[in-house]
């Protein structure tokens, strides 16, 4: 009992030395540096880019002097795609390591589970990569608590309008096609993504014959292939992104006539390609950015580089990760200070043309509050193809370099 | 058409399950391990074939052979580093080793996983297929390489049986695992024994994981379900029949496949550790258990 008392007031004490030196520290803070928190799946597919291109994205703000004479430091945490290792990464940022902002995660699951933890810790948040709906509903639904979280990628709802946007040019008007299959995973970011489909496909004039949602965990598709050709679709629309090389490449294998189309958030890493031997080719994916695409005058060089540097192109959310430490960077330089709540003013305010578009965030009274603004002269996003082994764009017209193409076992029904 | 292709798939992955637990049944037969690193080190082999191949680009052929020999090599070290150490240590109690054994290579079996993890993500990967296309059987459009899959596995399956039954090595291994202490009095080396089964043991578990590594792909995720189902397969057959372990193979395999197409590919698996739980009630030894 005495000695559990004496810890207790050890640890108290301890606290209040670290206060009193933190205090100290507070007034010398000018030539500190900005530390942004990075926590990703750093062994996954679309995740590893995420920590990769933040880095990159300090390394140039740096050489070019910092903000306002305050270098970037990026800290760096592999969640191994675990909700309580993200947790548990995030209150180390904040307690142990002093970060002023985070930036993490591609999975839906993972930023649910940190939103509230931005809130109860006051640190701004951003993702780069996950979906669900629900991430800028809930800043909507309690907005002084949660609107320290911020989504830095297009809401599933967004999504399904993209993929539905460049069906119709693509699919509809020039090919013909009328009816489809949905195939997604079992996962938070696909719930809303699949309403949207439900919704929009048929309103392009696209007829959802079945809709097949599958456990994250499945390793042969043959059934859900076989149960798909049974309804005999013109096109297969994907949203996966916890699975990717399996169903391609199984595609693939068993010659499945049918076309995929839609979000396949691994196929948007270069790697992909190589984990698929190639099996990739003739699958249609959106994106916000892509190798080669000159979405705005950032993407390419940031592309290049990335390659330069890392031996691939990025993920989809290397992207929006490297764009997300520049408006950081340039919202402390507005709020001339990193106080979390001047700190989310500034973000508010973020217009911001980055490598995927422009980037403005929702407004509280919008239902997508702190979610980046979806339409034309802001982001739209691309439907890109993989040919050749490599990704080109094919969508939209602007963008587009090539028609698409479909390799030999693709049997095209009009 | 839809029996057909049920049963065109099914025995494709009933194969690919028997090869995969024919190995690890051998090893408890003989030896009294259960391997828990079993499913890493079939991951470990497929990984190598996929690497060897896509990234060192040495082929199809040879990148397979070369997951073979990691396959073999893993599980030379399974046993040299993990398993003897424990069996001839003196400071742990001689009925407590097998727990140890057990807990030993499961470690082991995370270890490798996180090492493949590291060096080459955690996304799955696939092994480019010896023979690709597809042929018409029956009205069922089948992948030339499932076919392939599977004479392959009944083939190494029917191998092995010579082996053990028509030469002096395997008579040897078989007698070990009847009675380990009369193969000695007989002037063997039971260590020898053990090599060879562990050598038998690696080359099984390579072939099977890359195999699977071209049929469906794996990644460092399949560990824990691959250790799984060669588990329960070894368990419903009975530890340490082989005979036991293809039947029950099969028996898994087709409940799997009818399970995906008839109810939901969801559920693959339920029935099968149903079923596994069912005979653990009624035959606690398994289907061809000897106890």
């Amino acid at each position: 009992m005495n000695r559990a008392l004496s810890g207790a007031l050890r640890i108290a004490l301890g606290a209040a030395a670290t206060g009193a030196v933190m205090a100290a520290s507070g007034a010398a803070l000018a030539a500190d540096p900005i530390k942004i928190g990075v926590i990703a799946e750093a062994q996954a597919i679309a995740g590893a880019s995420i920590p990769q291109a933040a880095q990159l994205a300090a390394d140039e703000i740096n050489a070019k002097g910092g903000v306002d004479g305050r270098k970037i430091e990026i800290i760096g945490y592999d969640n191994h795609s675990s909700s309580a290792d993200s947790v548990r990464a995030f209150q180390r940022a904040v307690n142990e390591d002093k970060v002023n902002a985070v930036i993490a995660s591609y999975i839906s699951e993972v930023v649910l589970a940190l939103e509230p933890w931005a809130s109860r810790l006051k640190t701004p948040f951003i993702t780069p990569g996950a979906a669900s709906n629900e991430i800028s509903k809930s800043v909507h639904a309690d907005y002084e608590k949660n609107k320290y979280t911020f989504h830095g990628y297009l809401t599933s709802a967004a999504l399904a309008l993209s993929v539905c946007d460049a069906a119709k040019d693509l699919l509809v008007d020039r090919m013909h096609m009328k009816s489809a299959v949905i195939m997604s995973e079992d996962a938070a970011w696909t719930k809303p993504l699949d309403v949207g489909y439900e919704e929009c496909l048929p309103k392009i004039g696209l007829k959802v014959l079945d809709h097949i949602r599958f456990s994250p965990d499945t390793t042969d598709f043959t059934p859900i292939f076989n149960k798909i050709e049974g309804s005999k679709p013109d096109v297969i629309i994907t949203g996966i992104s916890h699975v990717g090389v399996q169903p391609t490449v199984q595609w693939k294998n068993q010659q499945v006539p049918i076309p995929m189309f839609g979000i396949s958030s691994q196929a948007t890493n270069e790697t992909f390609g190589k984990d698929t031997n190639q099996a990739a080719e003739g699958v249609l994916y959106q994106g916000v950015s892509g190798p080669g695409v000159a979405v705005t005058p950032k993407s390419v060089p940031f592309a290049e580089n990335f390659k330069k540097k890392y031996g691939n192109y990025p993920s989809y959310a290397g992207y929006t990760a490297y764009d997300e430490v520049y408006y950081i960077a340039d919202a402390v330089k507005r709020a001339g200070s990193t106080d979390a709540d001047k700190l989310v003013d500034a973000l508010e305010k973020t217009d911001w043309e980055g490598t995927i578009g422009r980037v403005q965030f929702y407004g509280k009274d919008d239902p997508f509050t702190h979610s980046i603004k979806y339409g034309k002269g802001l982001i739209t996003g691309l439907m890109l193809q993989w040919q050749d082994g490599k990704q080109i764009a094919v969508w939209p017209k602007d963008v587009a370099k090539v028609d698409v193409k479909f390799p030999s076992f693709i049997k095209l029904s009009n | 058409m839809r029996a057909f292709q049920i049963l065109i798939d099914g025995f494709a992955i009933s194969a690919l399950y028997a090869l995969g637990a024919t190995g690890f049944t051998l090893i408890f037969g003989v030896s009294g391990v259960l391997n828990l690193s079993h499913g890493a080190i079939m991951v470990a082999a497929a990984v190598a074939a996929w690497a060897a191949a896509s990234i060192l680009g040495v082929g199809t052929y040879a990148g397979a052979l070369i997951g073979v020999a990691v396959a073999l090599l893993t599980a030379f070290a399974t046993y040299f580093a993990v398993v003897k150490p424990i069996q001839d240590s003196r400071r742990i109690p001689n009925e407590e080793k097998e727990i140890f054994v057990l807990t030993g290579t499961l470690l082991w079996g995370i270890m490798i996983q996180e090492l493949i993890a590291y060096f080459f993500t955690n996304n799955a990967k696939t092994v480019l297929p010896i023979v690709e296309g597809v042929v018409e059987i029956l009205g069922v459009r089948t992948p030339k390489n499932e076919i392939f899959t599977a004479i392959v596995c009944c083939l190494v399956i029917a191998l092995l049986w010579l082996l053990v039954n028509r030469t002096r090595t395997g008579k040897a291994v078989l007698a070990a695992s009847m009675n380990p202490r009369g193969v000695t009095l007989l002037g063997l080396e039971l260590t020898n024994i053990y090599i060879v089964v562990w050598a038998i043991y690696g080359i099984l578990a390579g072939i099977a994981g890359v195999l699977l590594g071209m049929f469906l792909g794996v990644s460092s995720y399949s560990v824990g379900p691959l250790t799984a189902s060669a588990f329960s397969i070894v368990v419903l057959g009975g530890l340490g029949s082989v005979s036991g372990s293809l039947i029950a193979a099969f028996v898994v395999g087709y409940l799997e496949t009818l399970t995906a197409y008839l109810v939901s590919p969801a559920y693959r698996t339920i029935p099968a550790l149903l079923l596994l739980v069912f005979v653990m009630y009624i035959r606690p030894q398994g289907l061809l258990g000897r106890r």
